[in-house]
């Protein structure tokens, strides 16, 4: 068939798709580092901004990197873990609420989260008080609001990917004497790599980017992530002059996401699939 | 399906027969070491949690902790109730993070809780005291000294005239001994006290001047770092008549409303927090520069929501079936170059956006020669918000529908075309609808994210521009920036009001996915 036009429209749309992160790079090696003298394609190259980043004193860059890499690793394998149990229980067993259980999971994640921030800051203020190691200002504290939203859509995709593994395993395996956590650690959690990484992914690229949470939970410079840290960055008057160091740290917040994914990647396509036909 | 079918239960309710020939269960190392892991765990959960709490007093809190560590501790130890062990770890975050928290929520949504209605009724009285206290007449001005008892800061004050001084705290005044007054009336040193020096007391100027110290005739509190003055409150809380008398008034509480009011109908500044019932709910609904704003930016939501999944899905679909051909090269290098916008971080994408459209350096005017203020018009800015959640969502639809594209069967559709369909015609009939019945759950779900995506307008438009006439609703609000500017926005907080409002954004959201869910076919199949 007319194997041009396939070329040109998939080109067009790399060109749509690619040209807002040629704009970044350009700003992140733009010497000048301000957002009106950036153009879509480079006119100089310098590190400076880069420099700048990890030699700022008012922005402690690396600490945000650390941070927000930190919390982004932990509460995706926690989450999960959690996620996986819940979807095992879900798949495999029959029990009373079962049913209920599913569809409760669903509508909660369609209550407006947000705008239970002020009864979460009600809590976490309390917590603050009495456990100061997992108040406000701190990763802990940051990492179990996190886990809060562990078992959601992505316990529907795993749940969607166990019911695609024969039942027959199982069965074979509870002949041979194996109970129900050798089944789940043994048999089932090395056939569902796919969907664990595809749920890897979106629960590291989710908290890696989310924003509300963690700026009304992180107020300290020292314990803030990327997201929260580098909204400060161009806020109000700073919005031109830092664009650069600004871009330079989108490149940066990318790298480990790029990383996960192209780690991920040969799991990808075929774990969405799986999880999307049947969840 | 069977409710018992082998797998799912435990082998200990096995036949008498067959338990007499083996053992019911052998006690390996691996149970051993995880009941024990159990139990040291919920051990060192209690040890860190529970002092905190009995210091506080919280009994509540400590019985709450103690039943839960009970029921997990009985849970794990026992063999039955094996779902719950797998379900558990999961809900008790889901409890405390997200279902607590909604609900909390939403029992506001029946007050009036919000700025002026923020404590009990108590709370009110005292800040209305406190606030309206004035010198009172012939009082005498005070020398004051700060000091620190202990952690705590303390007024020390001498009577100009009878030279005497006194301790003065938040609780009140107490007579203080011993201590050595200089010539200026300041305290030098009292025994028991850290006396603050001048500048010591220069940096706690906010606590000083937030320290008020009652007496029997109203307070004492600071005018300065050196002086203090005894001030009487204008308006003055008499509980028989459940009024407040003074200037104005007198103020009668109207437990209704949760303000005390006056004849003229006029209210005082604080109020408390009182039940309104569905008042909330009746205002969204009823009050005309409400319910005529809900309804155009609830119009609004439902298209930007619908345009962002269409328009994500279509152009995904579209590059995915572009791709999706035997002799097609270079495939991998185009698939790496459309998912990279999923790589880069949303938020930092959406500001950078935000400034692609400026109009005076933006990027978008200076490719095509243009001078369109792109946010600053209703039209525009609704199109390039649209445009930029394109770019940030199709590479995922892209994804799923590649995989998805992968799951159909090339026979389907060479049939098709040997029974002389077009291409047009064997997309639409076979391909399409194949694809819809896979990525249905999918879209929904893309929907209902979309319907409350509050970064995607938070971040780049704010919910601008706002037309003159009404600062609170812009042209590319959603419910949710609208209900989180209610919320929290510059003319007031009404937590309540806004409560009520997503619980509105809720129920529309909830139904429109249920009634979408029912729809599909697959959903039987899901709860198989």
């Amino acid at each position: 068939m007319k194997l041009v036009l396939r070329h040109v429209f998939v080109l067009a749309v790399c060109a749509f798709a690619l040209f807002p992160i040629l704009f970044v790079v350009s700003a992140a090696i733009n010497p000048i580092g301000t957002l009106s003298s950036t153009d879509l394609l480079p006119n100089g190259f310098g590190l400076g901004n880069f420099a700048d980043l990890f030699g700022s004193d008012i922005y402690p860059f690396g600490r945000w990197f650390f941070n927000s890499v930190f919390i982004a690793l932990v509460a995706s394998f926690a989450s999960l873990l959690l996620s996986m149990f819940a979807a095992y229980a879900f798949s495999r067993m029959r029990f009373a609420g079962r049913r209920a259980g599913l569809l409760a999971l669903l509508l909660i994640q369609m209550f407006p989260q947000f705008l239970a921030i002020v009864t979460i800051f009600m809590i976490f203020t309390r917590v603050t008080e009495l456990y100061p190691a997992f108040g406000f200002d701190t990763v802990w504290g940051l990492l179990l609001l996190y886990l809060g939203g562990a078992l959601g859509v992505n316990t529907w995709l795993m749940k969607g990917f166990l019911d695609t593994v024969p039942k027959e395993l199982d069965e074979a395996a509870t002949m041979d004497g194996a109970t129900h956590a050798q089944i789940f650690w043994r048999v089932i959690m090395p056939l569902v790599t796919p969907i664990l990484a595809v749920t890897a992914l979106l629960a590291f690229i989710g908290t890696m980017s989310e924003f509300l949470m963690a700026s009304v939970f992180l107020r300290d410079p020292e314990s803030k992530t990327l997201a929260v840290g580098m909204f400060g960055m161009i806020a109000g008057d700073n919005r031109n002059a830092n664009f650069g160091m600004f871009a330079a740290g989108t490149l940066l917040t990318a790298i480990p996401t790029v990383g996960v994914f192209l780690w991920l990647q040969k799991y990808i396509v075929s774990g969405l699939t799986a999880g999307a036909v049947k969840g | 399906m069977a409710p018992d079918v082998p797998g799912t239960a435990e082998p200990a309710p096995r036949p008498r027969r067959e338990s007499s020939s083996r053992p019911r269960r052998n006690l390996t190392t691996a149970f051993v070491v995880s009941r024990i892991a159990v139990l040291a765990v919920a051990a060192a959960i209690l040890l860190y949690a529970v002092p905190p709490l009995a210091a506080a007093g919280s009994w509540f809190g400590l019985w709450v902790l103690g039943a839960a560590t009970a029921v997990i501790g009985y849970l794990y130890l026992t063999r039955r109730f094996i779902p719950a062990k797998y379900l558990v770890p999961g809900t008790l975050f889901l409890i405390a993070f997200q279902i607590f928290p909604v609900l909390y929520t939403m029992t506001t949504a029946f007050t009036n809780f919000g700025d002026g209605h923020r404590g009990d009724k108590q709370a009110a009285v005292v800040a209305i005291e406190t606030g309206s206290v004035r010198q009172a007449p012939g009082s005498p001005e005070y020398a004051l000294t700060a000091a620190l008892r202990g952690g705590e800061l303390v007024f020390l004050l001498v009577d100009p005239d009878t030279k005497q001084a006194r301790l003065g705290t938040a609780e009140g005044l107490e007579p203080l001994a011993g201590a050595q007054v200089g010539i200026t009336g300041k305290v030098l040193s009292a025994p028991g006290l850290t006396v603050l020096k001048a500048p010591e007391a220069a940096a706690r100027a906010k606590d000083i001047s937030a320290l008020s110290v009652p007496t029997p005739d109203g307070a004492i509190k600071a005018n300065g770092l050196s002086r203090a003055v005894e001030g009487k409150a204008a308006l003055v809380y008499e509980p028989a008549c459940d009024c407040v008398r003074g200037e104005g008034g007198p103020w009668t509480a109207d437990e209704g409303q949760g303000y005390f009011v006056n004849a003229a109908g006029e209210h005082l500044a604080q109020g408390w927090q009182v039940n309104v019932g569905f008042d909330n709910f009746a205002r969204v609904l009823t009050n005309p520069t409400i319910s005529g704003y809900f309804a155009g930016v609830f119009g609004w939501n439902v298209v930007f929501a619908l345009a962002s999944v269409a328009g994500t899905f279509a152009l995904g679909m579209s590059v995915a079936l572009a791709l999706h051909h035997p002799r097609m090269r270079g495939t991998k290098i185009y698939r790496i170059a459309i998912v990279l916008p999923y790589a880069m971080p949303a938020f930092a994408m959406l500001l950078i956006w935000r400034d692609m459209f400026n109009r005076d350096f933006g990027l978008i005017n200076q490719l095509f020669g243009l001078n369109v203020d792109w946010l600053g018009e209703p039209l525009t800015a609704r199109f390039a918000v649209i445009l930029v959640n394109l770019w940030l969502g199709f590479p995922y639809m892209f994804l799923v529908a590649t995989g998805a594209l992968q799951a159909i069967p090339r026979e389907l559709t060479e049939a098709a075309s040997i029974d002389g369909a077009t291409p047009w015609k064997g997309f639409r009939k076979v391909t399409l609808p194949l694809l819809l019945v896979a990525l249905t759950p999918l879209l929904i779900s893309s929907f209902a994210f979309n319907f409350n995506n509050f970064n995607a307008i938070a971040l780049t438009t704010d919910g601008g521009p706002f037309p003159a006439e009404n600062p609170q609703v812009g042209a590319t609000d959603l419910l949710i920036t609208y209900t989180f500017r209610l919320a929290f926005g510059a003319g007031g907080a009404q937590f309540g009001f806004a409560a009520a409002v997503s619980v509105f954004i809720f129920a529309i959201v909830a139904v429109i996915s249920a009634t979408a869910f029912r729809r599909t076919r697959k959903q039987e199949e899901v709860y198989a």
